[in-house]
């Protein structure tokens, strides 16, 4: 482990990956506090930048950055005008808000620097301790294992959704199955499910389909519900309140052991794949809440330091987390390393318990790169707060075609071609609709990056075996297998369970 | 019926032609040695067109119920007149006119149309300020398209032979 700490230290503190690190956490703060655009969307559109860099230590390093960034930008929207820009940082509004709204703007903009710094830091030494261990076991994984995994992996996500929409999850992460098998596949070499386009050839780009499923949607949003974004009130703009960043001392003593449990608790529910920063950061305020003493239970909601400090710490640790599958089996636990996986796909790098063995200087450099992401963000972001609230204040007329302008960059970049263009509008439009109806759309991102994948680790099991007889041959495959209809059956059944007692109980 | 489930009927439809494809049309153009292999290249398209088909008839028959608390939606569909629905189909037309002009029109003329149409379609009237942005950003990004990425736009229209 020392060897690969110096081998990344090497690599991450040459100049042009220390200007990434810097670069990357500002862009992400800047555009994370824009309502609209989440980390997945700001990657999305970094990526053609990305890649062109060439180097994939340093691609990774930006996107870390980019991650990072993003995920305080969106506290920073949550805290002063309550417009949080990331489904992760929902529950940071909830604290947050209401100091600013007291006048604490600055203190809880501190305390959310300070819990995501912690719970980043903490997150990453996490990292650095399980990850080699996670992936030696990996190296036991062959194509049986793996295309077993991966279906775990997608139902965990379809089963994570919640209650009453495990079926909408399942049929987006089917559907984009179905659209990784439009084109070329690499088993094969003949075109499938094309209709004689051309265009259709090489299958749907990526960054096409990214940006249909979540900058454009969230977009148009911000169009029809003009109320969505409140930066027009105001409030953003006053920087007079949010001046005072000091914490006391006593506010220092109550945060410090719930920045503790958070940073392990967020981390391990970010390892699991489907999980994430959202769930971490709910799970981190109910659980902080349900074991603070009575006095302080009532506080949270109207600005306890410690039901802002919870889900801050949570979320960035569950960031880290999230790292842990996708470096050392190369499964995207969320949409964010999904894009990231997709991003090393392309620069060549295939994550996966070779990658610690064949390339360390990526693996290690990344790691690095996430204890010096956190300190740069802490260094820079607290002089930068009362300036960075200002970005808030430009009128939506401006932003909203910005927005809708840099994502068809994104798109034309990456492929240029014009056709490209007109199937993001397409996809675009339907995942608005699909959104109307809460359908969940990174299932359907994740399936579609996953597919292809999937279904070469399947293929070649059915050759090696000359048919299904893999799932039978090989336990640790079948357990998986078993493991991942569990996943699905089990939720369903205990909110039917659930719901039949609630109703017993209703007619009694 | 609900939106979602027209949604599931639409993903049947889509799963059955995906489907017929897979099963019925796919394997006549595979080659004789490859008919061997227990894989084929229909194969795992078969078995997603199957568990889809199943998954949409679970939503469109509402044989999985809707948690007894739904949390209440970002955008209500059925209230969409409450919404501002022409401001966005029009930025969509924008965007496909985008798409259909970028290259003959080239990328400056595209560009700076698209952000001040935009901008208008959302009822900014600030042109003073609005045309030296859009003028600007169109201008910066090009440069870092073209000459710091390399990747090639073409900036003027057709006509102009660049």
């Amino acid at each position: 482990m020392l060897e690969g700490l110096m081998i990344g230290l090497t690599t991450a503190f040459s100049v042009t990956n220390i200007l990434m690190v810097i670069g990357g956490c500002l862009i992400g703060t800047f555009i994370g506090m824009l309502p609209g655009l989440g980390p997945m969307s700001i990657i999305a559109i970094m990526i053609p930048v990305a890649i062109t860099l060439g180097d994939p230590s340093a691609a990774l390093i930006l996107l870390a950055g980019v991650y990072y960034g993003a995920i305080f930008g969106g506290s920073t929207s949550s805290i002063l005008i309550n417009a949080p820009g990331v489904a992760g940082t929902v529950a940071t509004s909830f604290d947050g808000y209401p100091m600013a709204r007291a006048g604490k703007a600055g203190k809880a903009l501190t305390i959310a620097a300070i819990s995501s710094f912690a719970g980043g830091t903490i997150g990453a030494i996490l990292l650095m301790i399980f990850a080699p261990a996670l992936s030696s076991v990996a190296l036991l994984f062959h194509s049986a294992e793996y295309f077993a995994l991966m279906v775990v992996g997608l139902s965990a996500i379809a089963a994570f959704a919640g209650t009453g929409n495990v079926a909408k999850a399942l049929l987006m992460t089917l559907l984009g199955l179905i659209m990784a098998t439009v084109g070329e596949g690499a088993l094969y070499n003949l075109p499938r499910f094309t209709m004689g386009l051309m265009d259709l050839q090489s299958g749907f780009g990526f960054i096409t389909l990214a940006m249909a499923m979540f900058a454009l949607p969230e977009a148009m949003y911000l169009v029809l519900n003009p109320g969505r974004s409140k930066a027009e009130d105001g409030s953003g703009g006053d920087s007079s309140e949010i001046k005072d960043l000091r914490i006391t001392r006593e506010e220092a003593r109550k945060i410090a052991p719930v920045i503790g449990r958070q940073s392990v608790q967020g981390f391990f529910i970010g390892v699991l794949p489907g999980a994430g920063a959202t769930i971490a950061s709910f799970l981190g305020y109910a659980v902080e809440r349900n074991i603070a003493t009575k006095e302080e239970q009532d506080e949270f909601g109207k600005g306890s330091i410690k039901g802002l400090a919870a889900p801050e710490t949570a979320n960035n640790a569950a960031c880290t987390g999230s790292f842990v599958p996708l470096l050392t089996l190369g499964i995207p636990g969320s949409g964010t390393t999904a894009i990231l996986l997709g991003a090393l796909i392309a620069l060549n790098v295939t994550p996966g318990p070779r990658l610690m063995i064949d390339d360390p200087q990526i693996f290690w450099s990344v790691i690095i790169s996430m204890y010096l992401g956190n300190l740069v963000l802490l260094i820079l972001n607290l002089p930068l707060i009362p300036y960075i609230a200002k970005v808030l204040a430009v009128p939506r007329s401006f932003l909203i075609p910005f927005i809708l302008f840099f994502t068809l960059m994104g798109a034309y970049i990456g492929q240029n071609n014009a056709t490209e263009l007109l199937i993001l509008v397409g996809f675009g439009f339907a995942a608005t609709i699909l959104r109307f109806a809460d359908y969940p759309l990174a299932p359907l991102l994740i399936g579609f990056i996953l597919g292809s994948m999937l279904e070469d680790n399947f293929s070649r099991a059915m050759q090696l075996y000359d048919g299904l007889g893999f799932i039978l041959e090989r336990p640790m495959t079948l357990g998986l297998l078993v493991l991942a209809g569990l996943l699905v059956i089990v939720p369903s059944y205990r909110s039917r369970r659930a719901r039949l007692r609630a109703e017993g109980v209703a007619d009694d | 019926m609900a939106l979602d489930r027209w949604i599931a009927f639409v993903i049947l439809i889509i799963c059955l032609a995906y489907g017929y494809t897979a099963f019925f049309t796919m394997d006549a153009s595979l080659p004789p040695f490859m008919q061997r292999n227990p894989v084929w290249p229909s194969t795992f398209p078969k078995a997603l067109a199957v568990m889809a088909i199943v998954t949409s008839l679970v939503i469109l028959l509402g044989l999985e119920k809707p948690p007894a608390d739904p949390k209440p939606l970002d955008i209500n569909y059925r209230r969409l007149g409450d919404y501002k629905v022409g401001q966005a189909l029009m930025l969509l037309v924008l965007m496909v006119a985008y798409a259909l002009l970028l290259r003959p029109a080239g990328f400056l003329i595209a560009t700076v149309g698209f952000l001040i149409l935009g901008s208008t379609i959302l009822g900014e009237r600030k042109f003073h300020i609005l045309i030296p942005v859009a003028l600007l950003a169109a201008g910066i990004i090009w440069y870092l398209v073209q000459g710091v990425l390399g990747i090639y736009l073409r900036p003027w229209p057709f006509f102009l032979g660049v």
